[in-house]
């Protein structure tokens, strides 16, 4: 199985490579749309790396030279090292809380002179790895409890660290994981029960206490008559049932009210329940009733009449934007909301407000079928794979694209919490940038030696 | 064990391909379905920016510019960027200290936030301008001027035909919703920038902006596809000679009154001169508010344009009207000869009207001596004519010759706040004495303009128009023509001839004689001038104020040259004691002599200009008046004058009558004034003068005075 062509071109998935290189290239479109004056010299601000688009470029070029780096790599190095890595990335998540730089509320960066580095982002890359690499051995079932155990101890580890590092946001990502579990056989119970208490989370924050109590019991009581008979032969059904429902109950009466009593920063809980439209939550404790007040305010966020949703500012403004794009869009360079700086963020975490007003319906169309044709692609990819190692790690990387790419552009829509999670080679940002690169390319990469049975 | 579940991929596509529509949906209702977003972005993001043109120049019947513009600059200030100026040089050229200097700038901050410009000092006076932009590029960025257009007078003179601007108020804006003003504006509020506005005004452009989050803008919106730009005001050429006009103000010096100089052909205004005026550079610039106040506090009611505003009993300038009358109705001829034996008897014995020159005058030297007892039985013989049935109906001839002659209601010149004057009309005395309770004899002292008739300067000088004209006049006017053309017709109604009633030129040529005589060799020999032939007429009230006697107000007016008459002029001045023949004829003659020769003839005739000028005619009251305000003013501000009521004391004091809106004793005529209004509108010339909110009606003292 020794490479005897090592040619970087060999067996290349072009159609990725051309998905990848259109959305850089949009991204940066998208910046220079909103940073370009009229009055600027458009090659020397683009080499002059003051403007943001001009600085995407060169983390572009960056990318481009990583890229290839990782062409020239043996698809060998990164089973080999993929624990190591693993090892280094929680050593590097780690890292922060001792040298770790403050940009935007966490200190969840490191320094690196010309670019700073969020290692819970980088570390998605080794999660990736580390996942392929354990659920490709051989002795990992995961049918049994112990695999599923240590593939979400992988998976979840950093979030957790992430967590603690008071970015959320980027923890979330940690779940797309479970599309790859999933695919590698987690009993669909999982996926189920996941389902069901996400739902049952938002109901508790959406509807009024009392009211959901009534329907999680109605709900119990219908399958309890369902099941009548099957209750009569086997009372381990009935106790299942009213388990569930004391589980219910409890997640509804007293998790969520902990959580956001207690466990969630006052500001991570106005998000929440702005994306929801709502303000008048009621805490006990009143003092920090008065900080979620600030909070609010701090937000920006109004009621005008009776009828109208609290909207958190960069939501509404978001909203605006992409809303005044229409059908074709304002046109390159005539976006006056993006161009006027009303959305906050616009270039990293709101980038998908400029291509709305920029470009209209019909861009945004196009983005998506970009995004989602990758995707796509992706699974096409990971399902040609003869190594277990590749498709999981193929999985990995379309979970995450998905994830962020679906939070992303559901928060600028105004239809989920901003968790402050970037769009994929479109958000300014060469630590976001680098990462995708470095995740497609080791995928890419693998592709082309796919005759190869990696372990 | 991949094997087994390959088929959930098709699961993980399907979550892909649910998430994707979702994201389209959203994005249609977002961009297609909703257009509530695009509004709310254009309001956010951009910014309208009203251009304004500008103001069109007036120019003298010399093509001179008398009104044009120039640019002054404020001082504009980003607190946000003044980091590292030269704060005390800056202190020290605009005269201030620290603490006022952080005092505005924390206004500026409050205002405009600090990254946005604000005004640090409004409308820099010439010296403090020169010595910042010597240092502005110490201040700079931080500070920078910025331009502002404002009126300029080459002259200083006519300030009350010209008028002013000044900053719209919400009362403005009311009245014209519709015509794009918003607070902050200017407009004229007086004079020719009031009554054509529209003309001078220009239209306004609209560029439109991106503005950012902080309310900067940023660029042109669209490159500007949308905007429109702003047309400048037009030009206009009025009549006035302006060196006509500062020749009469100069004269007019240290008097109350007014002088108006009509050329007799055109209609067009050659001279309106209200004295006192003031300098209408005054009311631009930097200390506008200041001077404002003091101006409209001052007694003399410098802001008044008496040539329109205010009203004055006749006197015997009215003689020659009814000599018209009475010939033209036949009840007397040129040789009519009536001996005056001391006075009027013609209505018994009772308060009769003394005539100073007792003999007996056929109608030429009635007009030359001004004859009281002569006018009185020529109008009584006009009131008793058998001709018409009652007293009533031959009051009305009477009263439709004097509408013809343009008596008694608004000529319609094109200077705003225009005073109707007053013609008693029988319903008049109906209502006073009660119906068939009058006869001549209830109003005799009208035949002599005393008593209830009352006239605008400007009207008695459209009246020597008319008599020079032998029969017709063209609506007095100051703007003779638009350049670019007349798009709103203001001007249509400076172009008909008005001749309601066909006097034979025969007629004319006989008051023509008595007029000239009045000048060769009658009361009015002051206004000769060697060489023209002038035509001319004394006036002298006899007043009195509050039950005081006050000097009498003279009058003379004039047209000349006899043959071609080529001025029509009128002279007031208010309590200058004498007579008609003492100050108003030689300022006549004078500027007669001015306007047709171009200069006075000699130097003994500019020094009589010069003493004239030096005169002091101003009433003793005025003195008073000022010098208890002066005491007021220490302790109090005009603020508590206004509040306590005493601009309407010192407007008494003045003694102007305005019953303009007395409708009760107008209701005859209302039909009229209906019509005439809506003329009014259709010019855009406003009745109302800004400049004086209420005034008071109050009735002036009108005593039956003997008259010369």
């Amino acid at each position: 199985m020794y490479q005897k062509n090592p040619s970087i071109t060999k067996g290349i998935d072009w159609m990725m490579v051309w998905f990848y290189i259109a959305l850089v290239v949009f991204g940066l479109i998208c910046i220079f749309t909103v940073e370009y004056k009229t009055s600027d010299d458009v090659m020397s601000t683009l080499l002059g790396f003051q403007k943001e688009y001009s600085k995407q470029f060169y983390f572009f070029l960056l990318s481009l030279v990583v890229a290839i780096f990782i062409l020239l790599t043996d698809s060998k190095f990164f089973t080999a090292t993929a624990n190591l890595g693993y090892v280094f990335g929680i050593l590097l998540i780690m890292a922060t809380f001792v040298a770790g730089k403050e940009v935007g509320g966490s200190k969840s960066w490191i320094p690196l002179g010309f670019m700073n580095i969020q290692p819970v982002e980088v570390c998605k890359i080794f999660t990736s790895l580390a996942l392929a690499k354990y659920l490709s051995l051989p002795d990992t079932n995961f049918s049994k409890p112990k695999s599923q155990l240590i593939a979400a101890a992988i998976a979840f580890a950093p979030a957790i660290l992430s967590v603690l590092q008071s970015e959320p946001g980027a923890a979330i990502v940690y779940f797309s994981f479970v599309i790859a579990f999933f695919r590698e056989g987690l009993p669909a119970i999982y996926i189920t029960l996941m389902f069901s208490v996400t739902i049952l989370v938002v109901a508790s924050i959406v509807m009024p206490p009392n009211a959901l109590l009534i329907v999680l019991t109605v709900i119990a009581g219908i399958f309890i008559l369902l099941y009548k008979r099957k209750i009569r032969r086997d009372k381990a059904i009935l106790v299942l049932i009213v388990g569930a429902w004391i589980l219910s109950v409890g997640i509804q009466k007293f998790m969520v009210p902990a959580l956001f009593e207690t466990v969630l920063k006052p500001h991570q809980v106005v998000r929440i329940l702005t994306t929801f439209g709502m303000d008048d939550y009621k805490f006990k404790d009143s003092l920090r009733n008065v900080d979620m007040q600030k909070e609010f305010r701090k937000l920006g966020t109004k009621k005008k009449g009776a009828g109208e949703k609290v909207e958190s500012y960069n939501v509404k403004q978001s909203k605006i934007a992409i809303g005044s794009g229409g059908f074709a869009g304002k046109g390159f360079l005539k976006g006056t909301q993006t161009r006027g700086d009303f959305v906050p963020a616009q270039n990293t975490d709101f980038i998908f407000s400029s291509v709305g007003e920029s470009f209209g319906f019909i861009g945004c169309t196009i983005l998506m079928l970009l995004y989602f044709g990758m995707m796509y692609r992706m699974i096409f990819i990971a399902e040609r794979q003869r190594s277990p190692f590749s498709r999981v790690y193929a999985y990995c990387v379309t979970g995450i694209l998905f994830f962020h790419v679906a939070l992303n552009i559901c928060m600028t829509l105004g239809i989920a919490p901003s968790p402050g999670i970037t769009l994929p080679l479109l958000s300014y940002g060469g630590s976001s940038l680098l990462t995708f690169t470095v995740l497609i390319f080791i995928l890419i990469k693998l592709d082309a030696d796919r005759q190869l049975v990696l372990r | 064990m991949s094997v087994f579940n390959q088929s959930r991929k098709n699961v993980v596509r399907l979550m892909l391909a649910g998430m994707f529509l979702i994201i389209i949906a959203r994005l249609l209702t977002l961009q297609v379905f909703t257009s509530k977003y695009k509004l709310m972005a254009d309001d956010q993001g951009i910014f309208k920016k009203v251009v304004y043109p500008e103001r069109g120049i007036i120019m003298d019947r010399n093509g001179i510019p008398i009104l044009q513009n120039t640019v002054i600059y404020d001082l504009m200030v980003t607190p946000g960027k003044i980091r590292g100026t030269d704060t005390t040089l800056l202190c020290n050229i605009l005269g201030i200290d620290s603490t006022e200097f952080s005092k505005r700038i924390i206004t500026a901050i409050i205002k405009n936030k600090s990254y946005r410009p604000s005004i640090f000092e409004a409308l820099l006076s010439e010296e403090k301008m020169a010595k910042i932009s010597e240092y502005l590029y110490k201040f700079s960025p931080g500070y920078y001027l910025q331009e502002r257009p404002v009126r300029k007078y080459p002259y200083d003179a006519a300030a009350n035909v010209l008028g002013y601007l000044a900053e719209v108020d919400s009362n403005f804006l009311r009245k014209h919703a519709d015509e794009g003003y918003v607070s902050g504006d200017y407009a004229g509020m007086t004079g020719l920038e009031r009554s054509y506005e529209r003309v001078l005004m220009g239209e306004r452009g609209i560029e439109y902006w991106k503005k950012d989050n902080k309310n900067r803008l940023t660029d042109r919106w669209e490159d500007g596809r949308f905007d429109t730009t702003a047309i400048a005001g037009q030009n206009m050429y009025t009549s006035i000679d302006i060196k006509l006009q500062e020749f009469g103000e100069k004269l007019m010096e240290n008097k109350l009154g007014s002088i108006v100089a009509i050329d007799p052909k055109t209609g067009g205004i050659l001279a309106m001169v209200s004295a006192p005026t003031y300098k209408p550079q005054l009311l631009t610039g930097a200390e506008r508010r200041k001077h404002f106040s003091q101006l409209f506090l001052n007694p003399a009611l410098p802001l008044l344009n008496r040539t329109v505003s205010a009203t004055y009993s006749p006197g015997s300038t009215f003689k020659t009207l009814q000599a018209l009358v009475g010939l033209h109705e036949g009840v007397i001829t040129p040789e009519f000869t009536l001996s005056c034996s001391g006075a009027f008897y013609g209505c018994g014995s009772g308060r009769p009207m003394r005539c100073l020159d007792i003999g007996t005058f056929d109608l030429r030297n009635a007009i030359r001596l001004s004859d009281n007892t002569y006018f009185a039985t020529v109008m009584q013989k006009v009131i008793n004519n058998p001709k018409y049935p009652s007293v009533d109906s031959a009051l009305t001839v009477w009263d439709n010759y004097m509408y013809a002659f343009g008596l008694g209601k608004r000529l319609g010149v094109d200077v705003p706040s225009e005073k109707r004057g007053y013609i008693p009309t029988p319903e008049f005395y109906d209502r006073s004495f009660g119906k068939g309770h009058w006869n001549y004899c209830s109003f005799r002292s009208v035949s002599i303009g005393q008593g209830e008739v009352d006239v605008t300067p400007l009207q008695v000088a459209n009246e020597m128009a008319f008599i020079a004209n032998k029969g017709w006049y063209i609506i007095p006017h100051v703007v003779d023509s638009i350049d670019g053309g007349d798009k709103f017709g203001v001007l249509d109604k400076y172009k008909e001839k008005h001749n309601t009633i066909d006097i034979p030129a025969s007629i004319f040529d006989v008051v023509h004689d008595g007029m000239q005589a009045v000048v060769d060799g009658g009361t009015g020999a002051g206004a000769r001038v060697k060489d023209i032939a002038i035509c001319g007429k004394t006036g002298t009230v006899e007043n009195s104020f509050r039950g005081v006697k006050q000097p009498n107000h003279t009058f003379f007016c004039a047209f000349a040259p006899r043959e071609n008459p080529k001025i029509a002029i009128m002279c007031v001045i208010e309590n200058s004691g004498r007579y008609g023949g003492t100050y108003p004829a030689p300022i006549v003659g004078m500027m007669i002599e001015k306007y047709l020769n171009d200069t006075l003839a000699g130097k003994a005739r500019e020094e009589q200009a010069e003493r004239m000028s030096k005169l002091n005619l101003m009433p003793t009251r005025i003195y008073q008046e000022l010098r208890r305000q002066d005491s007021m003013r220490h302790s109090k501000d005009s603020a508590y004058l206004l509040s306590k009521g005493y601009i309407k004391i010192i407007k008494d004091t003045i003694g102007i009558e305005d019953s303009e809106d007395d409708e009760d004793l107008r209701k005859p005529k209302a039909a009229d004034d209906k019509k005439k209004k809506d003329k009014d509108t259709s010019a855009s010339i406003k009745a109302q003068p800004a400049i004086l909110p209420d005034e008071q009606q109050q009735p002036t003292p009108k005593p039956d005075n003997k008259n010369k």
